[in-house]
């Protein structure tokens, strides 16, 4: 699970990608996630380092992270074979 | 290092809601560091907001239709070089750019640059030959068929699947849900435009252009690539971004390398929701965002000016992504005297 090179993240939680043009915003929790996965963390690696700063139950950690997967991807933010 | 100074005579100063790409095309060369530039704007009607928009444009002066022929628009043309002296000539409209392609010989010998595809450049890439255009050149395009008649409305469920996109060989294109807006739209088409009407699939997706400069060789001079991000009720773009796209620019390339495209052209594209391009129409010019690739790094317009003159130029390499244009609409408060004098003499 690799998000795709080209793509840009500010500090804000701005995301553009300059291949389709689009835009979106993630609020704190999505940029750290985001971040997370761009620096090649699993899940599970994701899962513990946010339960260090969060109260967070791991089926809905799971739940919304699997919701945010597939939100990257139907937005084309994944590499292709992810 | 001094300016070089020339005169160039630019159509197309519709800066309107659906704008012409003449005062964009000015503003690139004005923002050149090469040129010094008396520009003469070449106008088809009295209220063509560049007219009256004196920072960019020095002096306008009306022209037939292309319609009333060429004779006209060329014994207008002396009159305004014998007093003007112009170096280049860049038409900016669809409608106009067979009768300058064909006055190329005459313009020459009057002392006037252009620089132009040749005639068979132009006419193979009509929206009514895209087809064909895209069986020659290997790109993918929508099927399309070319509509004499309202009698051959009924047949279009044969080929096509509703909605169709029923378009005018100049300008002007609309979604028909059925046989009878298909119908509505031909009469308003066919009314202003004259025949054929395309009807062309419908390819769902997002509509992506490209900005191109031919050098008539083959070699891509420029090309920026870019995604509306605002489109108005006429289909306009209002706002639109550069994109990293290189496809896009590869398909550029090989169009232009294929067909030796001369001069400015806009591709407009549609990447599908598999991802692939399809290539909706070719313009023949340049476009009216133009001045997005200028902000973006390419100044095309003085390009295609040092290319008309025979000055080398490089080929842009690169050009900033993700740098945003949007268009706005302001009110110029002009003097009375002024519509008068262009609406008289021809002349301001």
């Amino acid at each position: 699970m690799k998000i795709k090179s080209n793509i840009a993240v500010s500090d804000s939680g701005f995301v553009f990608d300059p291949t389709s043009g689009d835009s979106f915003t993630l609020n704190e929790v999505g940029r750290i996630i985001f971040n997370c996965i761009r620096e090649g963390l699993t899940g599970d690696e994701i899962f513990h380092k946010l339960s260090a700063d969060f109260e967070l139950e791991k089926v809905t950690f799971e739940r919304y992270f699997l919701d945010f997967i597939i939100t990257l991807k139907h937005y084309h933010l994944l590499e292709n074979d992810d | 290092m001094e300016k070089k100074k020339i005169t160039i005579a630019v159509t197309g100063l519709n800066n309107t809601d659906n704008p012409g790409p003449g005062i964009p095309v000015i503003r690139g060369i004005r923002d050149s560091g090469f040129f010094e530039s008396r520009i003469i704007g070449l106008a088809y009607e009295n209220l063509e907001p560049g007219i009256y928009m004196h920072d960019l444009v020095d002096k306008t002066y009306l022209l037939p239709y292309p319609s009333e022929g060429a004779t006209a628009v060329l014994e207008r043309l002396k009159y305004i070089n014998s007093i003007e002296d112009i170096d280049v000539l860049i038409p900016n409209f669809d409608a106009e750019l067979f009768s300058f392609i064909k006055l190329n010989a005459q313009l020459d010998e009057m002392g006037i640059a252009t620089f132009l595809p040749g005639l068979e450049q132009f006419e193979e890439r009509q929206k009514s030959n895209l087809p064909e255009f895209g069986k020659k050149y290997d790109v993918k395009v929508p099927s399309s068929k070319n509509l004499v008649s309202i009698a051959d409305i009924d047949s279009l469920k044969d080929d096509f699947k509703y909605p169709v996109l029923v378009k005018g060989k100049f300008y002007d294109a609309y979604i028909a849900q059925n046989p009878e807006q298909v119908m509505i739209y031909f009469n308003k088409i066919s009314a202003k435009w004259g025949l054929p009407v395309i009807i062309q699939e419908y390819i769902r997706g997002t509509e992506v252009n490209v900005v191109a400069l031919g050098d008539g060789t083959g070699r891509t001079v420029g090309a920026v690539p870019m995604r509306k991000q605002y489109i108005t009720d006429k289909g306009k773009a209002w706002g639109g971004i550069t994109l990293d796209a290189p496809d896009m620019i590869e398909l550029t390339r090989r169009l232009i390398d294929s067909t030796r495209w001369k001069g400015g052209m806009e591709l407009e594209l549609i990447r599908d929701e598999k991802n692939e391009l399809y290539l909706i129409e070719i313009n023949p010019r340049i476009p009216a965002w133009v001045y997005l690739a200028v902000g973006a790094g390419q100044n095309l317009p003085e390009a295609l000016v040092k290319l008309a003159l025979g000055i080398p130029v490089p080929s842009y390499t690169d050009f900033i992504k993700g740098i945003i244009f949007i268009r706005y609409s302001f009110d110029m408060i002009c003097n009375r005297k002024e519509f008068e004098k262009i609406s008289t003499t021809g002349e301001l």
